[in-house]
């Protein structure tokens, strides 16, 4: 928020004199409030792993984060030019293959990584789209300066907190928006469903049936998936809801069988059919593959992206972007070293304590280390997971992150943040001005995960 | 909508209203402890067998004793009736549906569930009962008002108002054949004061006591008790009232579906016998008989409306 020279950096200087007009009891106050109006609206998670697993609050700052319209314009630039190169990638890989015949990257890499579908080969999804939504992370270390951490081109997660953070801000701080012109998120729901509904598939008659498909309210972002379907005015289904008859998906209703045109899922690949992947699934609805590839259903992401955002596929984005575009990623990688690699395995076993290493198919922060903050011993133990294993594995040199306000008990303090905007593709790309702010709320810490102690803020994109 | 919807909207509103049914069963036996000074276990048997749960109370515990049986009805998660154990199944049946109910509905049963939690993690204490139950219902008002209050009126609202009465009629029919079964070897002895605090727990379990007053004379009269809750058509818990409801909820869904199911059949029916028979006809053939055949369709009438409209788990 403050420039060296301890003015405010330009985006925040309106709110910066609000802020610093404010009573800072009532402040405290507004941040126990927030949590109230978070908990009886039910945005909740469960962690995975605790005893006592019920419902946790992600923690929510209540001072925003704040970007300018012409960073911003950059920003969506590079994000929209990556996410028509991801689905290009895939469209490729699944036919093809002009990538790997160009020898850009190698064939194993794709063929024999477990995200890749080959049940995707030859098959062409309506509208030739794969990657629905997608939820970018990046990380700012500077002025114009970003790297994208991932792509998240399966199931994105998190929209629901961006929207009720911004709720939840207006309903506290309505001045704010009048001084402020914060470009809008709330439509996202709807544009959501257009996006959806603009995908279904071509014998599609009338408005096309959508639905979200949930693991259930034990899930932890079941919350999410009801809260979307709700906003959209969408069924919210589980696997048992839904069966194949007839070549269609139909869902049991009130009324007997009904069919669905567009399905939202948010169960991963693995479950989603189980007589074509997992046998055990019981989230999943089988023979629903078999509906897919006649082209009676669109599953939005399609089976398969999850090869875009492999984490070893990842350290190929700058040639992938390239070879699609034809131009220079607007956005840089972050580099990357490929434990696979021998020569690269030595480098990051060698600088263990500067590095952050990451499993090639994790999430939520689980199973990574971060160099700079782990302790001898735990650096010796990781060693030995990547000797044993070193194709599981990719590191990164820590960034110098920038940095934003957060209340702490004795005033504001800076922490280390990462920006998730939501980018929805049907015959357009549309990126939501704005996105998550996922904030680590330890001192130092550069793990913004809910599931590890992290935070949200609100996000805003000024008009200018 | 997903007949897994329709099941999960019919049974959230079965559980609040029973609920608060529990509730105010507390309600009553608490009244009658506070009157009396003898004796006082013999009331909560009654107030147990009104609730359907003296068999799993006696699984649960040794004896019976006041506080064991408020306990019982009020936290025990083994009840599956008990006030706590019902908030929590109406709750996670609204999460389920989360997609068919309002903000305001879902927040009021969220928030319900948030403050009983806290006010009933420990055994409560006979001076905190008071408060206790005044939050129940003062909940339970918040969950109707913002039902009523923002719902559209389509087959979401018409199950859950199934729901609601299916379990109405099952809870009054209940607590009239008990109690009164209890109390008929002494109708002789009415007028006493003693029996009239009990003819006025039966009223008291349906929060009619007031109205009772103004509909018939001041005195308490089993023929009129038996009156008011079956056969009067403007008292919100009796069994008339509640076939009314359901019977005009079955006919919205019928006319919005273009079709009838055993269901409509069997609470018309019900309906039309509740209207033309006389409470002396009801007597001489036994209010007993009568009612244990009445909540056996009641049931009945439930596995019709699950059938028929494709309800499933």
């Amino acid at each position: 928020m403050i420039n060296a020279d301890s003015s405010p950096r330009q985006p925040y200087s309106t709110y910066h004199q609000w802020y610093a007009s404010q009573d800072r009891n009532r402040l405290i106050a507004k941040s126990k409030e927030a949590e109230k109006i978070f908990r009886k609206t039910g945005i909740t998670f469960a962690v995975y792993g605790h005893a006592d697993s019920s419902e946790k609050l992600i923690p929510f700052d209540l001072i925003p984060r704040i970007i300018s319209g012409r960073e911003w314009r950059r920003l969506a630039q590079g994000i929209e030019q990556r996410v028509i190169a991801l689905n290009a990638f895939l469209d490729d890989i699944y036919h093809k293959q002009e990538i790997i015949r160009a020898g850009r990257i190698p064939r194993e890499l794709v063929e024999k990584n477990d995200t890749f579908l080959p049940q995707m080969i030859g098959f062409r999804p309506p509208g030739g789209v794969y990657t629905h939504i997608v939820g970018t992370d990046i990380v700012r270390t500077g002025e114009d300066q970003y790297y994208v951490l991932e792509d998240n081109a399966r199931t994105p997660s998190g929209v629901s907190y961006m929207l009720e953070n911004r709720e939840t801000m207006m309903q506290m701080f309505p001045e704010l928006f009048h001084q402020n012109r914060v470009r809008p998120v709330e439509n996202y729901p709807n544009l959501l469903r257009q996006s959806l509904s603009s995908l279904a598939p071509a014998g599609c008659e009338g408005r096309p049936r959508v639905a979200v498909l949930t693991p259930g309210i034990y899930n932890s972002a079941f919350y999410e998936h009801a809260f979307l379907a709700d906003m959209m005015g969408v069924e919210l289904v589980e696997g048992s809801d839904l069966r194949v008859i007839d070549g269609r998906v139909k869902m049991r209703t009130t009324r007997g069988y009904e069919a669905i045109d567009v399905l939202y899922r948010r169960v991963d690949d693995d479950f989603l059919d189980p007589l074509t992947f997992r046998p055990d699934s019981a989230l999943g609805i089988p023979g629903i593959m078999d509906v897919y590839r006649a082209g009676n259903i669109t599953i939005a992401n399609a089976p398969g992206t999850g090869i875009s955002d492999d984490k070893a596929i990842y350290s190929y984005m700058p040639e992938i972007v390239e070879f699609y575009t034809g131009r220079k990623p607007l956005l840089e990688n972050v580099p990357t070293w490929r434990c696979s690699e021998p020569e690269s395995l030595k480098y990051v076993l060698e600088h263990l304590a500067e590095l952050v290493v990451k499993e090639v198919h994790g999430s939520g922060g689980y199973g990574m280390l971060v160099g700079p903050t782990a302790t001898k011993k735990e650096c010796a133990a990781f060693a030995e997971k990547l000797k044993s294993r070193p194709g599981n594995y990719i590191a990164q040199p820590t960034l110098s992150l920038s940095t934003v306000p957060i209340m702490v008990n004795k005033g504001i303090a800076p922490r280390h943040v990462d920006l998730r905007p939501y980018v929805l593709v049907s015959d357009k790309v549309q990126i939501i001005p704005g996105g998550l702010t996922r904030v680590a709320l330890k001192e130092g810490s550069l793990v913004v995960n809910s599931s590890q102690g992290g935070g949200t803020k609100d996000t805003w994109v000024l008009e200018d | 909508m997903l007949g897994r919807t329709a099941n999960g909207l019919y049974w959230m509103f079965r559980y609040i209203e029973r609920a608060e049914n529990s509730a105010r069963l507390i309600d009553a036996g608490l009244r009658m402890s506070l009157t009396r000074s003898e004796a006082a276990e013999d009331d909560w048997d009654g107030v147990l067998q009104s609730a359907d749960v003296r068999e799993l109370y006696d699984q649960v515990h040794e004896g019976l004793t006041s506080g064991d049986a408020i306990d019982f009805l009020l936290r025990d998660r083994t009840n599956p009736s008990s006030v706590m154990s019902c908030i929590e199944a109406g709750r996670n049946n609204a999460r389920m549906v989360r997609t068919a109910l309002t903000r305001e509905t879902w927040e009021a049963i969220n928030e319900c569930w948030i403050e009983m939690k806290g006010s009933l993690a420990r055994r409560a204490k006979t001076t905190d009962m008071p408060e206790i139950i005044d939050t129940i219902k003062r909940r339970a008002g918040l969950i109707r008002g913002a039902f009523h209050g923002t719902m559209l009126r389509n087959e979401i609202f018409n199950f859950s108002r199934i729901g609601t009465f299916i379990e109405r009629a099952d809870n009054t029919a209940r607590i009239l054949d008990v109690k009164y079964y209890v109390l008929l070897p002494a109708v002789s002895a009415v007028g006493s004061s003693m029996d009239n605090v009990q003819w006025e727990s039966i009223l008291r379990s349906v929060s009619a006591h007031r109205s009772y007053g103004w509909v018939y004379d001041a005195e308490l009269r089993p023929a009129n008790i038996a009156d008011f809750l079956i056969a009067n058509g403007r008292m919100p818990r009796s069994l008339a009232y509640c076939y009314d409801k359901l019977v005009s909820n079955l006919g919205y869904l019928a006319r919005e579906y273009g079709e009838r199911h055993a269901a409509h059949e069997t609470a018309e029916q019900t309906l039309g016998l509740l209207r033309s028979q006389s409470i002396a006809e009801i007597m001489d053939q036994g209010l007993h008989q009568y009612l244990k055949e009445f909540i056996n369709q009641n049931n009945r009438l439930g596995r019709e409306i699950s059938d028929g409209y494709r309800f499933y788990q």
